[in-house]
């Protein structure tokens, strides 16, 4: 157990406490006491700043399942303390600003946000942390639950509990997914551990289970960093207090896939389906994000949308990122890494820009009574700091100088516009795909922006459609996105003091053995490129931005605007409900309730694969050659035998029916007297009597025979199915004798026919197995027989009518 | 008539389930056939007489019976056991008695015993409780 273990484990800790603190301590806000955990954390990691950005790593071995090759071992490099950073960071900011959002200590359960939080935070750090596999996904499932458990805080309200449901479905499936790829890297490699599966990168690639492990993995990172089309559980998680949608669903949770994949490039990186996956869901996902969040009404789906799209963007950048282990970058220098540069810069940008504007969308919303930007407008001489705090925001995530969205976009540009020089995978020909796309989704982002922005303090203010009275938010609340915003500021004006601390050791987490021992990927930020495409392109998504927001009123009645849900909401919607109404109908189709229905299920199943395995097998045999001679009064036993049994389902009448049976129990009894069995004659003999005795004095309590009227089709499956298993049970019976000849068994037999007398000291064989070689099953089967009578007493003599207390 | 002739035929058929039950080791027979044998002479006695009277004369509790005769079939399994032999081993020896004569004696017979009186228990009473319910 070293410290790293411990900061991953101690928000589980405070998280069994909170509770206890919570209820003992009432009149301090229970947030106060949980902040202190992630800034202590976050004072702790930053200590490992200047070893990380010399190039150490740290790892640390804690034996968890070795058996299995499961350890709980903790890793510490660039990508890994830059993530660790941000969850602890944001999570600080996070739960100050909580303290404010949820400032009614009576009201709030805040004893389960703190713990659901807490507990999302150690799992996180968990994912960022571990070294091994199986950790990774033990707390990857973990934030899932988390994540649900966040979203229906407010459980009362409806639609967070459908957006809970969906967030858990789409996540946990990715997970399982991922738990696949996941084993099917252990199976090619042997090994759990990471940093063992990078190693053995060239053997993964040359193996057939490669792509299977491939997609898996992806599928749980794309469902988790909500990349299309698994992108529309996000906006529905939008139900979340404005905290959690501010840590979880913009800083933190949704960023687990793009880690993943980050910390997956080593390993998968190096091959084309890689490069074309990743990049093009992601370049996909962008251009989706950003074109549905301008029809969004609502701030926060306005951000949901923004967020997939910006994780897209740096998806997108990573699938282009791998691009670089097909060059030497020593010769061709640095363009090839500047798309994994963008990814890291962008990531951080990501994570302050984004966490402020929710931050402020939940001061509005708090302050305002509403989310709606059709109601809201003119806030910015009511509250000042919201309108600057907010401008920073949404002009870093649009992109304009000087802020640090900025400087991203331009390298982002910067990567698309490489990606059309790249002479692999017919990046010639496809490659021109990457800056056009990156530059219409840079249009709608600017757009979206904007309009986000104008409609909430820019126009009238409109005080009627309002219920509270509107003013300033407490400093409490101001405080969180005043800190990011001036990240976002200092990032913007000194982003290389980023470079070399945090961004280039992270490089080299993603990209390992690009370069040569002791070579650092040349890392710097500036905002002036001179004039070139990359420029030009900004000022176009400037003036189309603009141009779009201006005419948004011309299309603003058209459908595609009116239409705020994604469509894939209806895939997901109506296979949900296709699901429910299909397991239904196959459920009321197979139980039907009737016992005769199972009766036919089981045997037209037994039926079938015993003929399909005589079949198969090729099994089937009848052999005439080892059959005894039949005497001809055996023929006459079975005629009659025959005969009674043939005529059983004709009668009507119950008392002839027994009777019948009678018959044939005598004729049975008398078989065994033909073929020498004088204790098994006997028996037969009394168990009928006893049974013919116990059906008429059943018979007495039965009422008459009903007829019922069967239709045609009923009575010929039965026809079918009893003549089936006729046949193939007479089938396999003659093949099963002919073919104990052919392989002739030594019988056990003689064995008791030699011993019975030496060993038993009885000369009746049958008696000495029953009670001496194979007593047991004598023992159990009078057991049997106490129990069935005991259940006759106690099936007749209690009687209960119900609600007796048994 | 019919009660008459059940007081002789019924003895008959229990002597014939006792010679059943000890001929079972060396000729046909043994504790299922025996029990069953002695049931049907028991069920007769109740068909000819009343079940009042049956009950009076033979205060047999068929359920007490069965639990006896479990008792006894898994003593003899036990009861090996403490010799340090594996579960129901059996072991049998030839003794002289004063008067019998030379007896072979075997402890397959407290087992067929233990299910001869399971037999009879079972069967008389899932009869019985049937044929008393007048729900």
């Amino acid at each position: 157990m070293s410290v790293l273990h411990l900061v991953v484990l101690a928000p589980f800790i405070l998280a069994v406490l909170v509770p206890f603190l919570y209820k003992y301590i009432r009149q301090v806000h229970t947030g106060w006491f949980v902040m202190i955990l992630p800034l202590a954390l976050f004072i702790y990691l930053i200590q490992f700043l200047p070893n990380i950005s010399k190039g150490e790593t740290f790892f640390y071995h804690q034996p968890w399942v070795p058996s299995l090759g499961i350890n709980f071992d903790v890793y510490l490099d660039g990508l890994s303390l830059l993530f660790a950073l941000l969850i602890t960071g944001i999570g600080t900011l996070v739960v100050l600003y909580s303290i404010y959002y949820l400032y009614n200590k009576q009201k709030e359960a805040l004893n389960n946000f703190y713990v659901y939080l807490l507990m999302f935070m150690g799992a996180m750090l968990g994912v960022v942390l571990s070294d091994n596999l199986m950790t990774i996904y033990v707390f990857w499932e973990l934030t899932s639950l988390a994540s649900s458990l966040l979203i229906a805080y407010w459980f009362h309200k409806e639609r967070s509990r459908y957006g809970a449901q969906k967030s858990m479905l789409i996540t946990v499936s990715g997970g399982f997914a991922m738990l696949a790829g996941f084993s099917l890297l252990y199976v090619m490699t042997n090994t759990f551990s990471i940093r063992e599966i990078i190693a053995q990168a060239d053997v993964i690639i040359t193996n057939p289970l490669f792509i299977p492990a491939m997609l898996c993995v992806l599928a749980g990172a794309f469902t988790k960093s909500a990349q299309f089309p698994f992108h529309i559980w996000l906006p529905d998680a939008m139900e979340a207090p404005t905290p959690v949608s501010a840590y979880l669903h913009s800083a933190t949770m949704v960023k687990a896939g793009i880690y993943l994949v980050a910390r997956m490039t080593p390993v998968f990186g190096a091959t084309p389906q890689w490069f074309w996956i990743v990049s093009g869901f992601g370049i996909f996902t962008l251009l989706w994000g950003s074109v549905s969040a301008i029809r969004q009404k609502d701030l926060k789906a306005i951000l949901a949308f923004s967020t997939i799209s910006q994780l897209g963007l740096i998806m997108a950048l990573l699938g282009l990122g791998s691009a670089a282990f097909h060059y030497d970058v020593a010769v061709v220098g640095t363009l090839y890494y500047t798309a994994t540069l963008a990814a890291v810069f962008h990531l951080i940008n990501h994570a302050t820009f984004k966490g402020s504007l929710f931050m402020i969308v939940g001061i509005v919303d708090h302050e305002t009574g509403t989310r709606d930007i059709r109601k809201l407008g003119g806030l910015m001489s009511i509250m000042p700091i919201t309108f600057t705090v907010a401008l920073i925001g949404t002009l870093s995530m649009a992109g304009v100088p000087p802020f640090n969205g900025f400087l991203s976009k331009e390298m982002f540009f910067t990567a698309a516009v490489n990606a059309t020089t790249l002479d692999i995978f017919n990046m010639q020909t496809l490659g021109l795909i990457f800056p056009i796309v990156a530059w219409i989704a840079s249009i709608f982002t600017f757009a979206y922006c904007m309009l986000m922005f104008v409609r909430t303090f820019l126009g009238n203010f409109k005080p009627e459609k309002l219920q509270k009275e509107v003013h300033e938010a407490p400093i409490g609340l101001l405080i969180p996105p005043i800190i990011l915003a001036s990240l976002v500021v200092i990032f913007g004006f000194f982003p290389n003091l980023l470079a070399y601390s945090i961004i280039e050791p992270t490089m080299h987490s993603i990209l390992p053995n690009v370069l040569a021992d002791g070579e650092r990927f040349y890392v710097n930020i500036y905002h002036w490129h001179g004039f070139n495409i990359e420029l030009f392109m900004t000022i176009g998504v400037v003036i189309f931005g603009a141009l779009i927001f201006l005419n948004l009123k011309k299309w603003a009645e058209t459908a595609f605007f009116l239409k705020e849900r994604d469509p894939l909401n209806y895939v997901y919607d109506n296979s949900l409900v296709w699901l429910v109404s299909g397991s239904l109908k196959v459920t009321n189709m197979q139980m039907t309730g009737l016992l005769r229905d199972y009766f036919v299920f089981m045997t037209v199943f037994m039926v079938g694969l015993m003929g399909y395995t005589l079949v198969k097998f090729d099994a089937f045999a009848i052999d005439l050659l080892n059959v005894a001679e039949i005497p001809p009064y055996i023929f006459i036993i079975i005629f009659v035998l025959l005969g009674s049994v043939v005529v059983l389902p004709f009668i009507s009448h119950r008392v002839t029916a027994i009777a019948a049976t009678g018959v044939i129990g005598f004729l049975v009894a008398l078989l065994f007297v033909v073929f020498r069995a004088p204790d098994l004659a006997l028996t037969q003999l009394l168990v009928e009597t006893v049974m013919v005795v116990l059906f008429l004095l059943a018979f007495y309590h039965l009422p008459e025979l009903r007829k019922e009227k069967f239709t045609p089709r009923f009575k010929l499956t039965n026809l079918l199915v009893s003549i089936g298993v006729g046949v193939v049970i007479t089938l396999t019976a003659l093949s099963a004798h002919a073919m104990s000849y052919a392989n002739p068994i030594e019988g056990i037999s003689q064995f008791f026919i030699d011993n019975a007398y030496e060993l038993a000291a009885g000369k009746n064989i049958v008696n000495v197995i029953l009670v001496d070689f194979r007593g047991l099953d004598t023992f159990l089967e009078i057991l049997v027989l106490a129990i069935a009578a005991l259940g006759i007493v106690v099936l007749t003599k209690l009687r209960f009518t119900g609600g007796e207390d048994v | 008539m019919l009660k008459t002739t059940t007081t002789i035929v019924a003895f008959i058929i229990l002597a014939f389930s006792v010679f059943l039950f000890f001929a079972g080791h060396n000729n046909p027979g043994g504790g299922f056939i025996g029990g069953l044998m002695t049931a049907a002479a028991l069920l007769l006695l109740y068909v000819a007489f009343d079940v009042k009277t049956i009950k009076r004369v033979l205060p047999f509790n068929y359920t007490t019976m069965i639990a006896v005769g479990m008792l006894i079939a898994a003593g003899t399994g036990i009861a090996s056991m403490l010799g340090g032999f594996p579960f129901l081993t059996q072991f049998d020896k030839y003794v002289t008695f004063p008067i019998l004569g030379k007896v072979h004696l075997t402890t397959a017979l407290p087992f067929d015993l233990g299910v001869y009186l399971v037999v009879v228990g079972v069967a008389l009473l899932s009869i019985l409780t049937i044929a008393e319910d007048d729900a």
